[in-house]
């Protein structure tokens, strides 16, 4: 049987490792990805297991790894990524991984160190270049003729715009000039971030009162600063000043605001001599630096390689040893104990693989698998591909199957797209919605390659099946609507004619054709909506609700009866008989006794009533099947009916009615007590003969109890419950059953009620948008229709496809999770996490790309 | 009654085949059970869905209300001539 029906059969195996072997074992069990262990020492805490030393050492390379990567990203060199994955490599190749580690690392630490030694080196030289090269302007300058720097101060008041202090200026400059003769100036020339320079400059005025000349150039090409990589902008000044006093105070203060300072000769030809050795020595540093960055990048591109190899590997050993780490350990030390889940089907390939292990490892003792008894719930396990996988997701977002029960997903991959397509249907969006789905599966392989990080993205890459599904059956659904962007499609002609003629045409604005007349054919359109439905503007509506309401309630109660027949094979399989006699049957009989009558009331109703029928049966005479069902429910004698028309469908109805209600209503105490009631009894006849051994014999025990390990724990779970705790918890498993049944079958509407609301919004986005250039003719309503086009185009796929399909979808799973499940399924289980590699180094990918 | 038969026959042989022939010739293998459940369920669900909206419109109780612009529009593309006595 098809393994995703139910979940995979599960034993607990002891597994007895030779010291020496365990590490191959594991790996190959990593490779295998089928085998989930159970920590055998939950109460030492991780620092006393006994590979932490092996973690700890695992932890460090891959932290040197990340180190690498980072410093590979920065140089922007492209990683190999061949997507292979290596083995784990043995234990003693771990000490020379890490000796490769260690030595990139020092390397690369030791080159960044030199290279940011020679980068300071060459600020500094640069900016003493642009010193040399801008203060020789200022010393030309300072040729000291007393007119010339009185104009030169008065441009500088100028800028200043401060009248009062350009006349203080003024005299003070002209007074230094005089005293300049006699004294020498002093100066400090050095470089400053260009942000600071308005601060810097007002403080020197401020601190000196005025007694010191500032000047200053912008260096245009930015510098590199060392420390951070950062490009800044910095200017040069030179500052003159009398005396020492002001000399350590214009220090101080180029101090305080980090400016650099270099010595700059005062004679000009010393000054020329110092500028030709900078020129050289900057020109020695370039090559130096470009050989130390080449290094650096040769160093970065061969580790660039492997990189990704060695995270594999690195990752893979930590996996081993936290696994090793669950292990316990024999009293003898020669061998480690493991627990584990398997699944049954399985044990002979991973018998295999232990096998394999052992051989690499060259130990001679071969493992020992035993399998174990347990009272345990095993883990629940659905083998799934990449087409189920989705489905088997929208499942366990509700919640993990018990161990064993019937699995919903197999009848999802079908119910799910359909019923998405009931309240989706149309032909256009649906193809648009099929079509981007078929992409994304035709385009698998290249797309999952590329692995985004777009959220969104891998969410619909992920149901990309689901969304193919999905655009297929409301392909089918918008054809039998007839739908396909609001309009409808004639392929086999309507079946509806126009009989009147020309004159009563042009005299009413709205004529209704007459079904009972030869206006209709007397046969339905083959496929589907009539088309003459889309273009009935006036009663379209009327019309369609009545079919969709219909047709919900219809899909509704087949949903529901096929998931309450569902809980049958699991009450079978766990051979609950209790529970088919006093919970499925009455079940069973409530919902078709009420809810699927009114399903056959509705096709009654179609076959019966016609418009071309004489009285009895006219049009006029056609009950309402909710009413009808209202009043059968509350034991009400239909209304008094109009002329020639008769209160019942058929002969008997209000008898065979009231027979059903009254069985149906009986079946509410039969659920409520009868379980109950029948687990009292048994305890007594239990305590009765107390010695009496377990149903299934002692020796049998084993056998059956592997076999059906769920039925044994369903059986003891009975036991243990407080019999009042039984009552209780019927009590409320019939309430919400009952009532449950009215209110989903209602819940059903939910088809009707998306499906108009999107046609709705279809046609009315065509009226408001496409069809306003469209009624026109002429060259200018052509453009627009153009620019229209695009508008409409934009809307469909934004609001009708992706938000509508998003609505219809939370809808459609909601019936799943909700109506359809609660009848069968209980999801109290946990899942099957096997220890794979394939899962940790995904895991541990993601992790990465998050940092 | 106004049932014609042949569309009746024609779509539940189609989805007859596909329901109940397909599932016995699926390839054996793992995943044979599932697809056979995925035919079966696909032809009972567009089946269903065929026959509820061919009876609905099987008996009509009301006719299409049209107004001027439309009748006028299905004479002329349909080949409906309206008579003009």
């Amino acid at each position: 049987m098809g393994s995703l029906f139910r979940s995979e059969e599960m034993t607990l195996c002891q597994l007895f490792l030779q010291s020496e072997a365990a590490y191959a074992c594991v790996s190959e069990l990593g490779e295998l990805g089928l085998v989930q262990f159970r920590d055998l020492n939950p109460d030492v805490n991780a620092f006393q297991r006994k590979f932490v030393n092996e973690v700890r050492r695992c932890d460090e390379m891959e932290r040197k790894l990340r180190y690498l990567e980072k410093e590979i990203k920065k140089d922007g060199i492209p990683m190999l990524d061949t997507g292979e994955s290596p083995e784990a490599p043995q234990p003693r190749e771990m000490i020379d991984l890490e000796a490769t580690f260690e030595k990139l690392e020092n390397e690369l630490r030791e080159v960044n160190q030199n290279a940011e030694a020679l980068k300071r080196n060459f600020l500094e030289l640069t900016e003493l270049k642009h010193i040399l090269r801008k203060t020789q302007v200022f010393f030309d300058e300072a040729a000291p003729t007393l007119t010339l720097t009185r104009s030169r101060y008065q441009q500088m008041a100028d800028s200043q715009k401060d009248e009062e202090q350009v006349q203080l200026l003024g005299e003070e400059g002209i007074r230094a000039t005089q005293q300049g003769q006699n004294l020498k100036l002093g100066f400090v020339a050095g470089v400053i971030l260009r942000e600071r320079l308005p601060a810097f400059e007002r403080m020197l005025w401020r601190a000196c009162r005025g007694n010191v000349f500032l000047r200053q150039a912008m260096i245009e090409s930015p510098l590199e600063d060392p420390s951070n990589g950062d490009q800044v902008f910095k200017s040069v000044f030179i500052i003159f000043f009398q005396g020492d006093q002001l000399k350590t105070r214009v220090k101080k203060i180029c101090e305080g605001f980090r400016a650099t300072l270099y010595p700059c000769p005062e004679a000009p030809a010393d000054r020329r001599e110092m500028a030709m050795g900078v020129m050289t020595r900057i020109e020695d540093l370039n090559t130096v630096l470009g050989q130390t960055q080449d290094h650096r990048h040769r160093v970065l591109v061969a580790a660039a390689k492997n990189l990704k190899n060695w995270f594999v590997k690195v990752r893979k050993i930590k996996a081993i040893y936290h696994t090793l780490n669950l292990f316990n350990l024999d009293v003898t030390q020669k061998c480690l104990i493991a627990e584990c889940w398997v699944p049954v089907l399985d044990t002979e390939t991973i018998q295999l693989a232990l096998r394999r292990g052992t051989e690499r490892s060259g130990s001679s003792v071969p493992p020992i698998l035993n399998r174990m008894q347990t009272f345990e719930n095993p883990p629940t396990y659905n083998r799934t591909n990449k087409f189920t996988k989705a489905f088997q997701a929208l499942i366990d977002a509700y919640g993990v199957a018990n161990y064993r029960e019937m699995n919903p997903s197999p009848y999802t991959i079908i119910t799910f797209p359909f019923l998405f397509a009931v309240m989706f249907g149309d032909l256009g969006h649906g193809s648009i919605m099929m079509l981007f789905g078929l992409w994304m599966i035709l385009k698998e392989k290249p797309l999952a390659a590329k692995k985004s990080d777009n959220e969104i993205w891998n969410i619909f890459f992920g149901g990309r099946y689901i969304i193919f599904l999905m655009g297929a059956f409301s392909m089918y659904t918008g054809l039998i609507y007839n739908d396909i962007f609001s309009k409808s499609l004639n392929i086999f002609g309507s079946q509806w004619r126009i009989v009147y003629n020309t004159s009563t045409v042009m005299d009413n604005k709205v004529l209704q054709l007459d079904p009972g007349s030869d206006a209709y054919l007397q046969y339905p359109y083959p496929f589907g909506m009539d088309p003459i439905w889309q273009v009935a503007s006036a009663n379209k509506i009327i019309f369609q609700n009545a079919y969709k309401m219909k047709i919900s309630i219809i899909f509704g109660v087949v949903h529901m009866i096929f998931g309450v027949s569902l809980s049958l094979l699991n009450h079978r399989y766990f051979r609950n008989r209790v529970s088919i006699l006093f919970e499925f049957i009455p079940q069973m009989i409530f919902l078709i006794f009420l809810f699927f009558y009114m399903v056959l009331l509705m096709f009654i109703k179609w076959f019966k009533y016609s418009a071309s029928n004489v009285a009895p049966n006219s049009s006029a005479c056609a009950p309402s099947i909710l009413i009808t069902f209202i009043n059968m429910v509350l034991f009400k004698a239909p209304n008094e009916p109009t002329k020639n028309c008769e209160a019942y469908m058929y002969a008997g109805e209000g008898f065979f009615e009231k027979l059903l209600v009254i069985i149906a209503v009986l079946c509410i105490p039969w659920m409520l007590l009868g379980k109950p009631i029948h687990i009292m009894r048994e305890r007594k006849h239990q305590n009765l003969k107390p010695i009496e051994p377990v149903e299934n014999g002692d020796a049998e025990v084993g056998l059956n109890a592997q076999e059906h390990g769920g039925e044994a724990a369903a059986a003891h779970g009975h036991d243990n419950e407080e019999l009042s705790e039984v009552f209780i918890h019927q009590a409320i498993h019939t309430i919400e059953y009952v009532l449950g049944s009215v209110s989903h079958t209602a819940s059903y509407l939910r088809l009707w009620a998306l499906s108009l609301a999107h046609a709705q919004l279809a046609e009315v986005l065509w009226n408001m948008v496409l069809a306003i250039p469209l009624k026109k003719s002429g060259f200018s309503p052509a453009i627009l229709l153009y620019l229209v086009f695009g508008a409409w185009a934009a809307l469909t796929i934004g609001i009708l496809v992706l938000m509508e399909g998003l609505s219809a979808f939370l809808h459609t799973l909601r019936l799943h999770w909700v109506e359809f499940q609660s009848k069968f399924y209980v999801g109290a289980g946990y899942a099957f996490q096997p220890f794979s590699f394939e899962a940790i180094l995904e895991a541990g990918g993601q992790a990465a790309t998050e940092e | 009654m106004a049932l014609a038969a042949l569309p009746l026959i024609i779509f539940t042989v189609i989805w007859g085949v596909v329901g109940i022939f397909l599932p016995f010739v699926v390839p054996k293998g793992p995943n044979r059970g599932i697809i056979q459940c995925i035919l079966m369920l696909t032809a009972a669900c567009c089946w269903l869905f065929w026959l509820c909206c061919y009876l609905a419109q099987m008996n009509p109780l009301i006719g299409p209300a049209l107004n001027k612009n439309s009748i006028l529009i299905i004479a002329k593309e349909w080949g409906n001539n309206i008579e003009d006595n």
